[in-house]
């Protein structure tokens, strides 16, 4: 017990200033940010397990946030389904969809299989800006009701109605995703993952089925996305396509390179260091941007690890000296 | 008209995908680029159309030398995704100082030949017929200068062996900047045909790059009689499923048909195998 917790001590505390976040930040706007901020971070993960962990570059993962915020959208706003049932629903319609799209896109490799999915992102926007009647056009659906609350037997009943409740929501649902992606990464299909995106031939040599590897990570992929779109839906009250659109697989795409791909911490880092980073570079206004291509451009070539590499690299270097002297 | 435009654009993304094994995704951003060159050059300072398509070209090409040493030599070896996502980065980047340096809001070069003419029964406006035969001419050079002239047979050589190439002494460094100064060059050709008949605005690069994709994938990488047809095939795919069936979903046909034909052919109808990258 002493053991595990000298050597997680590190984790502990972040999940206990986690857990106290919302109760030091009381401004409105920033506790919006975290939560939005913690709600990436599910998408960023995901993401990573098929960037990162399975080495396929699937650029839909926008189209598979906004499956899932869509179908939360319609099932509980046009339909009155209780979120509860719509979320789940959602995200496995996400993973579905995902399995479906997965067969003929995965059979293609590389380049190949990042365009595929660069233009699925584009179908999915282009269906969702157009199909009036399903999804309200380019107005989107407004007005999507917040989580049901939750009856608890004794205690009286969780609503989700406060930006704290919120924030707890999501958290929970974070550290779910978390978990899961710990168990599988670390398991020995994460192995046959790994395998997949560091030499597919040679994988498939050694007797593993890379294709059902592949398909099996984008699925799972896509049906965490699909929650987080889900979630997202329902806490910012209104969608529109914009939501499917390629900015959006941009952003994630973003917090997983610059925070550290392949690494579970990575994803979770950028995607609270970069919006908090844009926060403060308002004032640059439309240079913004600019400044962000360049920093990509930068981090690919020099920290090609992104944050968690750096990270790791200098406290190597720290024992090393330590070791020598 | 399209499909002949979208194949001049595909070209140069297909002979720089086949040279340096890298899928140029600012692609559609340099012909946006040379959409505005164009423009400005004929707006601001008075050019006339060819010499304002000529100096646009020229532009672009060395544009396009500039993002081959800044961004795509040093991840040249790196390998795996990073390649594109260099290339994701300079498309933020173009795109954005476009719309900080001239504004969000789309532009119209004036049409330098707004008449009609009538061949063989079909009416079809001057620059229309132009934009087919600039394409058909910018083909045809193409293929002669790879074909028949040294320097274009080194870009041959390269994108067969690069270590081969390296070993008969011929500058692969050289070899990728001239490649990527080609590519770009028609970028900006087919653009500045295109501008007369389309608005031109800062986001206009990125739907044609994508196209451009598509069409490239659809042929085969680094195949150029692939990204030839494929142009052609997206353009007629486009245009019946606009015209007959729906013209908001006219890109998803087009989408839809690579889709479907990689799920049949993964490395495309003329494509080679590709391995392990």
């Amino acid at each position: 017990m002493i053991k595990w917790l000298k050597a997680n001590w590190f984790y502990l505390v972040v999940l206990v200033v986690a857990l106290v976040l919302p109760l030091i930040v009381t401004n409105r706007y920033y506790g919006q940010v975290i939560t939005m901020s913690l709600l990436f971070a599910i998408g960023a993960l995901s993401l990573n397990l098929i960037l990162g962990f399975t080495g396929q570059a699937s650029l839909a993962h926008g189209g598979f946030f906004a499956i899932g915020a869509y179908g939360v959208a319609i099932f509980t706003y046009t339909l009155g389904w209780n979120f509860w049932i719509a979320l789940p629903v959602s995200a496995l319609l996400s993973g579905f969809i995902g399995l479906l799209v997965g067969m003929p896109a995965l059979r293609t490799r590389g380049a190949y299989f990042a365009i595929v999915t660069l233009c699925l992102s584009e179908i999915i926007y282009l269906v969702a800006g157009n199909w009036m009647e399903l999804t309200g056009g380019h107005n989107g659906i407004v007005g999507i009701p917040t989580p049901n609350p939750i009856g608890i037997p004794g205690l009286g009943q969780l609503t989700f109605d406060s930006q704290i409740s919120q924030y707890y929501l999501v958290l929970f649902f974070l550290l779910l995703t978390l978990f899961v992606m710990h168990r599988l990464t670390k398991s020995l299909r994460g192995m046959t993952f790994l395998a997949t995106a560091i030499n597919e031939d040679l994988s498939e040599a050694v007797g593993i089925n890379t294709f059902r590897t592949k398909l099996l990570s984008f699925v799972v992929s896509n049906f965490f996305v699909g929650l987080a779109g889900g979630i997202y839906a329902s806490l910012i009250g209104s969608i529109s396509p914009s939501v499917a659109s390629v900015g959006m697989t941009f952003n994630f795409l973003m917090y997983v390179l610059l925070g550290g791909i392949t690494t579970l911490a990575g994803p979770i880092l950028g995607a609270f260091l970069i919006p908090i980073l844009l926060e403060y570079l308002q004032f640059l206004q439309d240079y913004q941007m600019i400044l962000f291509g360049l920093l990509l451009i930068i981090v690919i070539i020099y920290f090609p690890t992104g944050f968690m590499g750096l990270y790791k690299k200098l406290s190597d270097k720290i024992k090393k000296s330590k070791v020598g002297a | 008209m399209l499909g002949s435009t979208y194949a001049i654009v595909a070209l140069g993304l297909t002979m720089v995908y086949g040279i340096l094994h890298v899928p140029n995704f600012a692609h559609g951003h340099m012909y946006m680029l040379g959409a505005y060159v164009c423009f400005f050059l004929i707006t601001i300072f008075g050019f006339a159309y060819w010499p304002a398509l000529a100096i646009s070209a020229i532009v672009l090409a060395v544009a396009g030398v500039f993002l081959e040493v800044l961004v795509f030599k040093p991840v040249r070896n790196a390998g795996g995704i990073t390649p594109f996502i260099a290339a994701l980065g300079a498309l933020i980047i173009l795109e954005n100082a476009v719309v900080v340096l001239w504004g969000p809001e789309g532009h119209r070069i004036p049409n330098p030949y707004p008449g009609i003419i009538d061949v063989f029964g079909i009416t079809m406006s001057t620059q229309r017929l132009l934009v087919i035969g600039g394409a058909f001419l910018m083909i045809v050079l193409l293929q002669l200068f790879i074909k028949k002239t040294t320097l274009g047979s080194t870009i041959e050589a390269v994108a067969q062996n690069k270590e081969g190439a390296t070993l008969v002494g011929i500058n692969v460094n050289f070899v990728s900047a001239l490649t990527f100064a080609i590519s770009t060059a028609l970028a900006a050709v087919a653009a500045c045909m295109v501008a007369p008949i389309f608005m031109i605005s800062p986001s206009m690069g990125s739907l044609v790059g994508m196209k451009a994709f598509v069409i490239v994938i659809l042929g085969g990488m680094g195949s150029i009689p692939g990204a030839i047809v494929g142009g052609l095939i997206l353009g007629l795919i486009e245009a019946i499923g606009g015209g007959y069936f729906s013209a908001a979903y006219k890109d998803v046909f087009g989408f839809g048909a690579l889709v479907l034909i990689l799920a049949i052919k993964p490395t495309g109808l003329f494509g080679k195998e590709i391995k392990g990258r």
